[in-house]
């Protein structure tokens, strides 16, 4: 494939990001296309683990809420520099990942979901009960983030500040499939034994792919914490975890674009469910089942079979 | 310090029966599908809620209490027809989104239907303690034993003594054998489902008096019972069984002795020590019957 082949779409995806500005209205809007972004780079780190390398992770929501919570409290209480905290967070969290990762990822499938599905809640309760450093569940504040005396704050700074590293994200996450790193994480989730029989240090991988995504999401914890200005401990719940996996999931699992899309529609779902009053819980649910049992291989994989009967992997 | 251990256990056991009946049921369904059913902790909520609806809409304790087990049945039947079924192919994580999509669908229809608020309803014997060594133990945590204590024998006699029972069994160790032997592997699916959505509405019927219910205690009570499941060893009937008293007691000693602030968090530190230091449970390897 030629250059302009293989990135058409992150042309695309940045020419997009490019004209957004002249047809946003308000700052609500900002917003939303803010907080899809957040979404997808998150997204984008946890397909890698599960669409990818075929593993399932059910509380991913519990390292966004590590990084969250490191840039509040660390800045807070203790006078950190912003940056400082966030790569802090994002320290804390891709060491406790890869603790947990290897005694883990000897086991597989539904232990594997048990064991993060475990770590998150605990990361919560934690959070919920150390009311004198995070402000329990009313949640705590977040100083304003600062690069060199520059204050990124406003929805426009922010804005610009996310397209930027949504477009990296995605070409860095472009390169990393076609890697050899992202051969070998294909080629466990296609078949272990297989892939250690043609030299792939199975549980090394997946270890380094686990903490490579919870890095990722404390950095966007980091991100979102500074953003929104405040953080409450909803951010590291299970609903929030299942959220990020149902991203995943409808956008299409081992499908890049698929995360971005995933993002979209998740994050747009709820403003447009609100005209439901009371009924959103309802209804959320039943896309989510409907989307699963029709289209079992999520949007983009579907849709691009349907139409290109081009399949490339990673599109 | 002796009342006190002995109150801890009482109410360690009581809830650990319930953990069991739903770590049953995450078993039952695990074992004819391989699917970790998220909506199972729903059952259980449902089990409470309908009680208290019946009760309310004035029919009989016993008639509330039927119905508010064969509703939850009848759902998880339809989860099943429904949503399982059409989806058989797809991989575990779409399935596990699938059981969450059902479980907020319920959720958020109750929560509709009968609101935010918590509800009770009273005991089955009276409220009167029972003194025992210092600790009190309430008539109901005793219907919770026993009423367990008979499903769970009802359930080895189905699994070890009937044709249905011993069919379920087979397809469980290999769906595609038990269809050449003329097994309907398609039955054995719906069974299941409707069984162990009954063992989860049995729990929540069974607890609720003690501990109150509300539209969102499924799903705590529900991954409770994945932990208890996972702990005796996933797909072990015993394990789950052992695995949901364990997760019960060590649960409330916990809560007693060291923090009740981190009640909720404790089953889940276990099932992260259990996995790195056991990682198949405690049933998984030993145990070679599957119920």
């Amino acid at each position: 494939m030629s250059a302009l082949k293989r990135h058409y779409v992150l042309i695309i995806l940045a020419a997009v990001l490019l004209l957004l500005p002249l047809v946003l209205p308000n700052n609500y809007y900002y917003d939303i296309v803010i907080r899809m972004a957040i979404n997808a780079i998150l997204v984008l780190g946890l397909n890698l683990l599960i669409g990818f390398a075929g593993q399932i992770s059910l509380g991913h929501a519990g390292f966004v809420g590590i990084g969250a919570y490191a840039s509040a409290i660390l800045p807070t209480h203790f006078g950190w520099h912003p940056l400082l905290a966030m790569a802090a967070g994002a320290a804390i969290a891709s060491a406790i990942a890869a603790i947990v990762a290897r005694p883990i990822f000897r086991l597989k499938g539904h232990y594997l979901a048990m064991a993060t599905l475990g770590l998150g809640i605990i990361t919560a309760i934690v959070i919920k009960n150390e009311a004198a450093y995070t402000g329990g569940p009313d949640g705590m504040p977040v100083v304003a983030l600062a690069l060199m005396g520059f204050e990124i704050s406003g929805e426009k700074k922010w804005y610009w500040v996310l397209a930027a590293t949504l477009l990296f994200s995605f070409w860095a996450a472009r390169n990393l499939i076609d890697s050899p790193f992202g051969r070998a994480l294909r080629a466990l989730h296609g078949s272990e034994v297989a892939s250690q029989v043609m030299g792939v240090d199975v549980v090394r991988y997946k270890v380094a792919i686990f903490v490579l995504s919870a890095f990722f999401a404390s950095l966007m914890g980091s991100v979102t914490a500074h953003y929104i200005g405040f953080v409450t401990p909803n951010i590291a719940d299970f609903f929030h975890s299942i959220e990020l996996v149902t991203m995943v999931v409808i956008g299409g699992m081992a499908s890049i674009y698929g995360s971005l899309v995933g993002a979209i529609l998740l994050t747009a779902l709820p403003q447009a469910l609100s005209t439901f009053e009371g009924w959103e819980t309802v209804v959320f649910g039943a896309i989510l089942m409907f989307c699963m049992i029709f289209m079992p291989r999520g949007l983009v994989p579907t849709l691009a079979r349907r139409f290109g009967g081009r399949e490339s992997e990673g599109d | 310090m002796l009342s006190q251990f002995l109150q801890f256990l009482f109410s360690g056991i009581t809830v650990g029966a319930t953990y069991a009946l739903a770590a049953l049921g995450f078993t039952l369904i695990y074992n004819a599908s391989n699917v970790i059913n998220f909506a199972q902790g729903e059952f259980i909520m449902l089990g409470g809620m309908l009680v208290f609806f019946f009760m309310q809409s004035g029919l009989p304790m016993p008639l509330a209490i039927l119905l508010a087990i064969a509703i939850p049945a009848l759902v998880g039947i339809a989860l099943e027809k429904l949503a399982i079924e059409p989806a058989r192919d797809a991989e575990v994580v779409t399935l596990i989104i699938i059981t969450i999509g059902a479980s907020l669908v319920i959720r958020g229809l109750v929560q509709i239907w009968l609101g935010k608020g918590a509800h009770s309803y009273p005991a089955f014997s009276g409220s009167e303690p029972l003194h025992i060594g210092g600790a009190t133990l309430l008539p109901q945590s005793l219907w919770v034993l026993g009423i367990t204590a008979l499903v769970v024998v009802a359930l080895w006699y189905f699994f070890s003594r009937t044709l249905a029972g011993k069919a379920i069994l087979a397809t469980s160790c290999n769906p595609l054998a038990a269809q050449l032997v003329g097994i309907d592997t398609q039955w054995v699916l719906l069974v299941s489902f409707a069984l162990s959505a009954a063992l989860g509405a049995i729990g929540g019927v069974l607890l609720t008096p003690i501990t109150l219910t509300s539209y969102d205690v499924g799903i705590m009570l529900g991954l409770k019972g994945f932990v208890a499941a996972v702990v005796g060893g996933l797909g072990s009937g015993l394990g789950a069984v052992v695995g949901g008293l364990l997760v019960g007691v060590i649960e409330a000693m916990a809560a007693g002795y060291i923090s009740s602030a981190y009640k909720d968090a404790i089953p889940f530190i276990l099932i992260l020590f259990i996995l790195f230091f056991m990682p198949r449970g405690i049933f998984g390897a030993k145990v070679t019957e599957r119920v």
